[in-house]
């Protein structure tokens, strides 16, 4: 399976990586490798077979709908890298 | 002192023949000492580590001691610790200070463990090698002393090392695809991946959810039980913490092991190991063979797609966890944003390496439209496979055993170039994990001067019948107590 450089760059976009035109043929043959490796799955016969996200077939426990956490605002922002007013700030997106 | 494991340092702090304090001084000269040689560590957390001796032993003085009460060990950089930065051996999080702890670090401080800093690691857990640290690579400690410089495996590479070097008797670690029980089997020490879900997640800073698990890392079997009695239990916090009753896992350390029935995979002695790495874990066989086990070959025919499934689905799990790293609330931040756009896609090109950035790449691949049921789906189907084909072998035995690796410790920069040949090192440990049991890599003897590891695994929640196999293999062997020279 070989994955285009046209894929890398959809991707890259999709992950929000900036990957530079010099990266890109690395990344061609890397991730290509790795998409070798991945297609051995094709050999495998699945059709009857469900799919398996827990080991153990456990599902997602829900809890009482009650307030357990206290509001830690000042805790948490200032480890941030900009705030002000209580708010994260980011590059204006609306002008 | 040093050489002593964490069971008899206990005893010896419960007799009082020495203090916390003067322990944890011990163990900090010798990180500040040896540590330069081997990179062990990311941050080392000296005077906190101090002061909890000073309350460890006030506690011991007051009669409320627990076995790891003033007890000296390492947290992987990967667990998050209040107050104290974590940075899980990225850029992304180098000056990151966790408001919180994470379950497992706050079960070591409640059980009044001192914390003496935090262990290298891949980063973002992800690697086979502790090379791609930000914070520099860790050096395994065996091979050091003929100038040999080797990687200690990974992605625990950090815990494994001080382990092994003595800078810690215990470390905690993760493993994923082989994290705990690769770089234990190259640094010649014990360690334990338990069953999925027995060991809190929460604030473990994740990876590949359905895979991740906490564990244990020390010089003997005991010391690991010892730890998995402070780490294993239900947490609320973590959704896919299961709520099981937790046993004292030293209790079965004795029992016999007549009539153990072991069976060798015959996948795991295929001709990717080396004729004298299979020499050793057979001769680790025999000695089970002494001690009243049994043995007989069984078959896991679909292990030879493990490498393959685990390299759809961790990455697309990685993809969706690491997309949290995004330059807003915390962890590093590019210089100058022009837009919202800029900000995230230079700060995830700036702050993340080359591995995780690929694994990303590849994990949002996996997921993109149009792919999903090719890759992701089908992963999630060859899974079952794999964890069918465990099933049915603890239908006819006990527990399993393998090699850990293929080989012993690489050289350094080996394995950097290609990151496939890098996937390959985790051959016979990434099945564990889609599996989701439990196992152990046990030290098993040396070639060339370098430690093997001997893989024993289990069905579910047999980690005290895991444990009490290691710890009869070390009543009749030494290999775990070789200390790198």
């Amino acid at each position: 399976m070989t994955i285009s450089r046209k894929d890398i760059e959809k991707v890259a976009v999709l992950a929000r990586i900036r990957v530079d035109e010099a990266q890109i043929s690395a990344l061609e043959k890397d991730l290509g490798n790795i998409l070798d490796l991945v297609d051995q799955l094709g050999a495998a016969d699945t059709d009857a077979v469900v799919p398996m996200a827990h080991p153990l077939d456990a599902v997602q426990r829900l809890r009482a709908d009650e307030v357990t956490e206290t509001n830690q605002r000042e805790a948490f922002q200032a480890i941030a890298p900009a705030t002000g007013n209580g708010l994260y700030l980011v590059p204006r997106v609306i002008e | 002192m040093h050489n002593k494991s964490v069971a008899e340092l206990s005893r010896e702090l419960e007799s009082g023949q020495i203090s916390s304090v003067e322990l944890t001084q011990q163990f900090l000269g010798r990180i500040k000492q040896e540590d330069g040689k081997y990179n062990s560590f990311i941050t080392v957390t000296e005077e906190q580590a101090l002061a909890d001796a000073r309350a460890a032993d006030e506690q011991r003085a007051g009669g409320n001691a627990t076995p790891w009460t003033g007890i000296p060990f390492a947290h992987k950089d990967i667990f998050c610790t209040n107050g104290v930065r974590t940075t899980c051996g990225s850029r992304m999080l180098e000056n990151f200070v966790p408001p919180y702890d994470a379950t497992v670090t706050a079960n070591f401080r409640q059980a009044g463990a001192v914390c003496l800093g935090k262990t290298n690691m891949d980063e973002f857990a992800m690697g086979s090698s502790t090379e791609s640290s930000y914070f520099g690579a860790t050096t395994n400690p065996w091979g050091l002393g003929r100038g040999d410089k080797r990687v200690p495996g990974g992605s625990s590479g950090g815990s494994a090392a001080a382990v092994a070097a003595r800078l810690v008797p215990a470390a905690t670690a993760t493993d994923t695809g082989g994290s705990i029980r690769q770089p234990a089997a190259l640094c010649g020490i014990t360690g334990l991946k338990p069953t999925y879900g027995r060991v809190s997640r929460y604030g473990m800073i994740a990876f590949a959810s359905s895979l991740d698990q906490g564990g244990t890392m020390a010089r003997t079997a005991e010391d690991n039980a010892l730890m998995l009695n402070v780490m294993a239990g239900f947490d609320p916090r973590d959704s896919t913490s299961l709520d099981r009753e937790v046993p004292d896992y030293t209790a079965a350390l004795n029992e016999p092991l007549k009539g153990l029935k072991i069976g060798l995979p015959k996948e795991y002695f295929s001709d990717q190991l080396s004729p004298v790495m299979e020499q050793q874990v057979r001769d680790a066989v025999k000695e089970y063979e002494k001690l009243g086990a049994t043995v007989k070959e069984v078959s896991l025919p679909n292990a030879k797609l493990a490498i393959a499934a685990y390299y759809v689905i961790a990455p697309a799990e990685a993809s969706a966890n690491l997309s949290r790293f995004d330059g807003v609330r915390y962890g590093y931040r590019c210089d100058d944003p022009k837009d919202l756009t800029d900000l995230y896609t230079r700060t995830r090109a700036e702050g993340f390496g080359n591995e995780v950035k690929r694994r990303i790449l590849v994990g949002t691949y996996a997921l993109s439209a149009g792919y999903f049921d090719a890759y992701y789906l089908k992963a999630q189907k060859v899974r079952r496979l794999i964890q069918q084909d465990f099933i049915n072998a603890f239908k006819e035995v006990d527990v399993l055993m393998s090699p850990t690796t293929p080989s012993p410790a690489f050289v350094q920069g080996e394995k950097t170039n290609d990151p496939v040949t890098m996937y390959l090192e985790d051959v016979f440990t990434i099945a564990i994990n889609l599996a989701g049991i439990p196992a152990m890599s046990v030290p098993a003897g040396f070639v060339d001067g370098l430690p093997v590891g001997l893989q024993i695994i289990g069905d579910y929640f047999s980690e005290a019948r895991l444990l009490n196999a290691a710890h009869q293999f070390q009543q009749v062997t030494d290999w775990h107590q070789r200390e790198p020279q």
